[in-house]
């Protein structure tokens, strides 16, 4: 152990070895261990926390803490006290912990990363589970998520939560789920489970609608992480995880510019676009090109092509309307989705004016589904303000207001608002 | 150069919740400290007691009684010691006053006496 240099810990060092080794004990004991393998786990990044501020940070954090994990799960097995631990501070069972001056050979062990915590996601994100359970799952077992920033990420109760967790791991175990990747047989059905399951993780972190921020940036940087895993894996890359990853990527590179310091929301077309990040659109860009190997086109190369489209695009108004449009009316035609329906109408108003853009919006036939979003009437809004009618501009933005789910949204709405009364 | 211990006492339990990100953050706050003693020139040394599982050894003789630590039940349990090589009081106390420690619990400075 170095006492003489300074060293810093590395970024998110911690969240990104709970995954890694929750993933390998796993594998290991197999997935009927799995609470036990993520309690070890907890165990020994509270032994890290307790030992290093003293000790100063081992020459190898990752392999020291693997090393405390392994033992501790081992410790746990060996003592058939799984179920009955109700220490509150599991950290504090054993006070010394193996010379760090061994770890090193800890590396030889350590087994190809990548396949453990795609294995443990393929297990996350089992079909048996509904989605929400997936998604929750797999931020706290492969991203190192806590119970309670999960909460914060979904605006969901803390218990919410933790049900939803026990229920999908009782699930898994019910089902005898085991750990790993898929028979090749099985591969297409259980990578789309993933897939689907990554593009909610990573729209639950791009939603603006409220307040904490940071956390859901870290969402859907997870959601980010694991796409580009799976894309850039031989044994289960597929242009549909290209076309995922490029358009995560691609929405990505708007982040900087979609809220200031202040936390003012700025919608794309009042974005300052030199703020958007370049090289997460080459990247995206270059995923795209990729994706589109194969024969299929899936949803997610539509809202990638469409976000690559506003990417290239150097102002609002010379972006290409009429490949967007191109864009949505497939994407309508596969998915039916009512907020499709909605982008799809904003981009027919800026071929054929506001008012083509009202039409489509009346069009969407399902209207109960519709109601409930309440970006529809701050949308119409937009539209009667620039169609130049100024009292159904008015009478929208107010519904809108009575909608809207977050500060930034109402301070937004109100400055619109402010504009015309 | 004098050498001063640092007695560090928790007061505050960890709650076993507690995420990766958190106690990356706990830790990462007393690493800078180290860091930051060590820039300043500083030798630093330290060990972490353990939490439980302490002895009281009192009485001479065959009054010589010996019990198990009731830290848990004290209010500010001894968690660990820093040794640090410093010019006099002043300078620890400054090195001291932004140590996250303070966060948890309270510090006792004693200096080691010179022989």
């Amino acid at each position: 152990m170095k006492t003489t240099d300074p060293i810093a810990l590395v970024d998110h060092l911690f969240r990104k070895q709970a995954g890694q080794m929750i993933a390998t004990l796993t594998r290991t004991l197999g997935s009927r261990h799995l609470t036990l393998a993520e309690d070890a786990v907890q165990d020994a990044l509270m032994t890290a926390m307790q030992q290093w501020p003293f000790r100063g940070v081992p020459e190898n954090p990752e392999a020291w803490l693997f090393q405390v994990a392994r033992n501790r799960a081992l410790d746990r097995l060996r003592h058939g006290k799984i179920a009955a631990d109700k220490e509150p501070a599991i950290a504090r069972e054993s006070p010394t912990v193996e010379s760090p001056g061994a770890a090193p050979l800890l590396r030889h062990e350590l087994p190809p990363l990548e396949d453990d915590q795609l294995g443990l996601l393929f297990l996350a994100c089992h079909p048996s589970l509904g989605p929400d359970a997936r998604v929750a799952l797999a931020l706290k077992l492969v991203g190192g998520f806590s119970v309670n920033e999960i909460a914060r990420a979904f605006l969901a109760h803390e218990s919410t939560i933790a049900q939803r967790l026990v229920r999908a791991k009782r699930a898994l175990g019910d089902e005898q789920i085991s750990f790993g990747m898929p028979e090749p047989a099985h591969l297409p059905a259980r990578l789309d489970s993933v897939l689907d399951t990554l593009y909610l993780m990573f729209n639950e972190g791009y939603a603006a609608t409220s307040g904490d921020q940071m956390i859901r940036d870290d969402v859907a940087a997870e959601a980010i992480r694991l796409a580009r895993m799976i894309a850039l894996h031989p044994a289960i890359a597929s242009p549909r995880a290209w076309a995922l990853l490029a358009l995560m990527l691609l929405h990505a590179a708007r982040f900087p510019a979609r809220v200031d310091s202040e936390g003012t929301l700025f919608l794309l077309r009042e974005q300052d676009r030199r703020q958007w990040d370049s090289a997460l659109i080459a990247e995206g860009m270059r995923a795209l090109d990729r994706a589109s190997a194969g024969d299929r086109i899936s949803a997610f190369h539509l809202e990638a092509g469409i976000a690559a489209c506003h990417a290239v695009a150097a102002s609002w108004e010379s972006t290409d309307w009429a490949r967007i449009v191109e864009l949505y009316d497939d994407l309508l035609a596969l998915t039916g989705s009512p907020v499709v329906a909605m982008n799809r109408a904003v981009a027919i108003s800026r071929i054929d004016g506001a008012l083509a853009g009202l039409a489509a919006l009346d069009a969407i036939e399902n209207r109960p589904a519709r109601d409930r979003y309440p970006l529809l009437p701050a949308i119409q809004a937009e539209l009667w303000r620039e169609a130049g009618d100024v009292d159904r501009a008015i009478e929208c933005y107010r519904a809108a207001l009575g909608l809207a789910r977050s500060a930034p949204e109402q301070r937004w709405l109100t400055s619109r608002l402010s504009l015309l009364v | 150069m004098p050498k001063f211990v640092l007695l560090l006492r928790d007061a505050g339990r960890y709650d076993p919740g507690m995420s990766p990100a958190q106690m990356q953050a706990i830790t990462g706050r007393y690493i800078a400290w180290r860091n930051k003693v060590q820039q300043n020139g500083r030798s630093i040394t330290g060990h972490k007691l353990h939490d439980k599982q302490g002895r009281v050894v009192s009485g001479a003789g065959s009054a010589t009684k010996i019990t198990d630590g009731p830290y848990a039940e004290a209010r500010e349990v001894m968690g660990g010691l820093f040794v640090i090589e410093a010019n006099g009081y002043d300078e620890v106390v400054e090195l001291t006053k932004d140590c996250p420690h303070l966060d948890f619990g309270s510090i006792e400075i004693r200096e080691v006496q010179p022989t």
